[in-house]
Parts: structure tokens; sequence; C-alpha cells
């Protein structure tokens, strides 16, 4: 066996151990203890918050698109900038909202607030439906990386396999709960791994000036905005649709309901921006892989390939070994969140007498097929993970008008106005997905379609208001016949 | 004019300035100046949401 191949197998092997120690051992709350401080540094915090900007999306994707895209990586450091600043405003009325009513995943936030279910029951279809590209993302790292480990002599279709077997395995072994000191481990790991990669790839290349130089003489134009079709528009767009839908995933909405008071959000805007800088260190990577590993057909491999090429055995071994935990642990809660949604807001409503352990089982089966059918998706697509998460960004950002009108104006919006532009902006952004079309009139599509979303939203609302009030206003006179009902709209 | 007003400047820095500040040269701090406004871009929005931060008196309510 060669040396990666032995490390990357215990890196798993530990992430298994620590799945298992912690779900016999009392949980542990990561947040709770990081906020407290507990016996820990602001120094050891400041860390993990660090290591937690990494998932295979920054880190593998980020490089590969540095390598493949150039330019137009630096949307990856713009949009969560933006994300941070409408947080400020965004997150503290969901949070009021959500505490008052004791919601628990982000369908509830929609059932909650226009009354129906059904409405509920959509925002979980279309939140799993962004889950899959995002989740495939990791899993494609996961494949790469087992790959890369194996130096080329195992299939892709067979490491994705193995990824798709380590994700789900890992999920149903450490419980809903998730295990935080894995996280622990990645986030410091990831961290490491990726400022020693960063400094020492542009080094060997003879330093960040030079290697810039050299890259912008051997392409020029390819370090600024305009090459394939991305332009300046595509980049304020793509900034708009990706930092409007950053909190719209269903797994940071539902985490915005576990924080202790509203304060948290606004002090969080004023220096999370900062730890995007730590994403520097894995484009300077994927630049220098451009003049050590020059011409990959596959722009996904682009650091790891350059790692390969300079570092020893052992040191690829560890930096893959990292990566797997970079993709085990978003990807565990990704397949976690699918399982929870479909379990809770698709199979509850439809079984209100379903008993806590069927609802479970639901979810743990869940878990497996949503693992399937992205594995299914994985084999045989060579997109790049960038391009994933965009595709993800596409379907999830369609939360957001309504999510801003129920916070903003909320007499603006009624239940077939949301249901209406949240529906319109999915279907047009599958067209887009099956036509091929990613850039429309220079514009991201998933822009493009946010925009009708919001248009529609705003005049079936308009439309439908008289209809809306008095459904309201029947229902309010109609609540206890209809809650022993269950049956809802 | 509420201070929260503030939070509009990064943002139209980002959005507005990336026309101006889509080039490769000058290489400053040994980035191509796109990725190096976005870098001061970053730093920039940190500062000012501390701002609103500190002047917003929501935040100095008792919780």
């Amino acid at each position: 066996m060669s040396a990666p191949l032995v490390i990357i197998a215990v890196a798993i092997a530990v992430a298994f151990v620590l799945a298992l120690w912690s779900r016999a051992h009392k949980r542990m709350d990561l947040e709770q203890w990081a906020v407290a401080g507990r016996g820990f540094g602001a120094l050891f915090v400041f860390l993990l918050l660090a290591g937690e900007i990494y998932t295979t999306f920054t880190f593998l994707g980020g490089s590969g698109w540095a390598y493949g895209t150039g330019g137009p990586a630096a949307y990856i450091l713009a949009y969560g900038a933006v994300a941070y600043v409408l947080s400020y405003f965004l997150l503290p009325p969901i949070w009021r909202y959500a505490k008052a009513r004791n919601l628990l995943s982000q369908p509830d936030f929609f059932t909650a607030q226009f009354d129906s279910r059904l409405l509920g029951a959509l925002v979980a279809i279309v939140g799993v439906i962004a889950l899959v590209p995002y989740l495939q993302s990791q899993m494609t790292g996961l494949g790469l990386i087992v790959q890369m480990a194996s130096y080329g002599r195992l299939p892709e279709a067979w490491a994705i396999a193995i990824a798709m077997l380590v994700l789900a395995l890992y999920v149903t072994l450490s419980g809903v709960h998730g295990t935080a000191w894995t996280a622990v481990l990645k986030d410091l790991a990831i961290l490491a791994v990726v400022v020693a990669v960063g400094i020492l790839l542009p080094a060997r290349v003879g330093g960040l000036h030079a290697m810039f130089t050299s890259i912008a003489h051997l392409r020029p134009g390819f370090l600024q905005l305009g090459a394939k079709g991305m332009g300046v528009p595509w980049f304020i767009s793509t900034v708009a649709l990706t930092g409007l839908g950053f909190y719209m995933w269903p797994h940071a909405f539902g985490a915005v309901y576990t924080a202790k008071n509203e304060r948290v959000f606004r002090r969080n805007a004023t220096f999370l921006p900062l730890y995007q800088l730590i994403l520097l260190f894995v484009f300077f990577a994927g630049f220098a892989a451009i003049l050590i590993v020059p011409g990959l057909k596959n722009s996904n491999l682009a650091l790891l390939a350059a790692v390969e090429h300079v570092f020893p055995a052992w040191a690829v071994g560890v930096i893959g070994g990292a990566g797997v935990l970079t993709a085990m642990v978003p990807g565990s809660l990704m397949l976690m969140t699918a399982g929870t949604l479909v379990a809770e807001n698709l199979y509850r409503p439809l079984r209100p007498n379903a008993g806590a352990g069927e609802v479970q089982t639901v979810a743990r089966v869940v878990v497996w097929l949503v693992a399937a059918v992205t594995f299914l998706f994985s084999i045989h697509s060579n997109a790049a993970i960038v391009a994933l998460l965009l595709m993800g960004y596409n379907f999830v950002t369609q939360f957001f008008p309504s999510v801003f009108l129920c916070v903003w104006r909320r007499a603006w919006v009624t239940l077939p106005g949301a249901a209406c532009g949240i529906l319109v902006g999915v279907l047009l952004v599958a067209y887009f997905a099956l036509t091929d079309h990613t850039i429309v009139a220079g514009l991201n599509s998933g822009f493009i379609a946010l925009a009708a979303n919001f248009v529609v939203t705003l005049l079936v609302s308009a439309a439908t208001r008289s209809w809306d009030m008095r459904r309201t206003a029947l229902r309010a006179a109609d609540i206890p016949v209809h809650r022993a009902g269950e049956y809802d709209a | 004019m509420s201070i929260r007003a503030l939070a509009l400047i990064p943002v139209l820095c980002i959005f507005v300035g990336v026309v101006f500040a889509n080039r490769t040269y000058p290489i400053v701090l040994g980035m191509p100046f796109l990725f190096f406004y976005m870098v001061v871009c970053i730093v920039f929005t940190s500062l000012v949401m501390a701002i609103v931060y500190a002047c917003d008196p929501a935040n100095r309510k008792e919780e």
C-alpha cells in the first residue's frame, strides 16, 4: 500500500471512531462552547472559525476555478461579504419569528408564515433538490482524493462509489446530531494544509508577484473578468445571487434558529467577512498549479495534481486526509438535512399519526436514497465543483423573495404569490439547466430566474390579496375544527 | 437617516467598483488588481459593519 492511501484510510477511520465515540458520550454542541469559550482561548476559536470556511467547494473547487477560469474566481471572495452585510438585517427578524413559534426547519418558516403545509412541502422538495448538486460537489471531491491516493489505479466510478458509501455510512453511524469533534479535527487540519499549500506552491514558482506576472504573460486577460462569457455583468449577477442565497440553504436557515440571541448575528457581521481572506491561500495554490501542472483536462484536480508533483508521498497523504474530512463533515450535514426535511416536512404531514421511530427510519432511508441519486449524477459528470455549487444556489436563492417580503413588507406577499414565485423561479432554473444555459445575456441564469420570481411573487400577491384575507379570516374562525382534521391546503 | 444606511457603502463598492477594478495591472501585494480590490472591499466591509454595530441603538438594549 502507498503512504497516501494509508494516511487517508486512517483519516476516514478516525472520523468513524469519533462518530461512534461522541454517540456513546454526551452530545457536545460546538457552538455553545465556542461562544462560551469554556477553557478554550480566543486563538482556538479563531482557528476553528477560519477552518470552517473550508468545504470541498472552497478547497478543491476554489483552487480548480482559479486554475480553470482565473479572474471569475474572485466572486468567491466577494459574495461572503455581501451575505454578511445582509445577515445583519435579515437574520434577527427571522430568528425572532422562529423563536416565538418554536420553529425547527426552513419549511416550518413558510408553513407558519402562510399557514400552509403544502407550501412547506414545496420548500422542502426544492431544498432537497438544491442540496443534491452541493452534495455532489463533496462526493466528487472525496472521490478524486480516493483516486489520487491510489495513484490512478482505481477507476473513477469506483472511487466515487467508495465516497458515497463512506458518506452515507458515516451519517448512519454518527446519528442525526453530527459530530463536533470531527468538525474540530477537520477545521484545524484543513487550515494548516491550506496555509502550507497556499504559501509553498507559489514559492515553488518564484513567489506571488513572479507567479502572477508569468500567468498574465502566458494568458493575457486570464486574471480578470471577461473570459468564457464571465464578464462584469456575470460577476455582479453571480455575487448578488449567491450573496442573497447564502442563508437560504436549508441547513444554514435552520441553524439561524439555534442562536442564543439576535445580537449574535449583528456582531458576527462585523468580523466574519474577514475570514473570507483565508480563501486567498487556496486561490494562490490554484494559480500556482497553472505553472506547475499545466494542461489538466479536469480542473477539479488542479490542487491535488500540483501537490502530488511537488510534495513527498507522506505530505500528499496528509493533504488528502484533510481533504477527506473536509468533504465528510459538510457532506454528512447536507445528507442529514435532506433526510430530516423529507421525514419531517413531507412524510409527517402525510402520516400525522406516525411515531418518532417511524419518522426517524424514514430519515435514515432517505439519506441512502439521496446518496444513491447523487452518486448516479456524479459518475458521468465532469462538472467543475464551483459550477455544481452555483447550480445549487440557482435553486436555493428562489426562496429569497418570499423570505425577504415576509420580513420587510409582510402585507405585500400572499400564499399564492409566494408559491407561484418559487415555482416560476425553480422551473426557469430547471429549464436553463436542462438546456445548458448557465449564462444568459451575460448574466448568471439563476439571477434571471430570481428576477422573474420576484416579479411574479409581487404581481400574484397583489392580485390575490382579497382572497388571502378571506382565507386568513376563515381559518382564524375555523381553528379548532381544522386542527383536529390535520389536513391542509 | 439611520446609521444602518452606512452598510450600503461596502455593497456599492463591490457591485459598482468592480466595473473600474476589473484589471490585471498593477499587481499589488503580489495579487492581480481585481483580487487586491476584493480584499480591500472585504476589509472595508468589516470596518463599516463594526461602525454600524457600535452606533446602532438596537445593540444597546439590554438582552
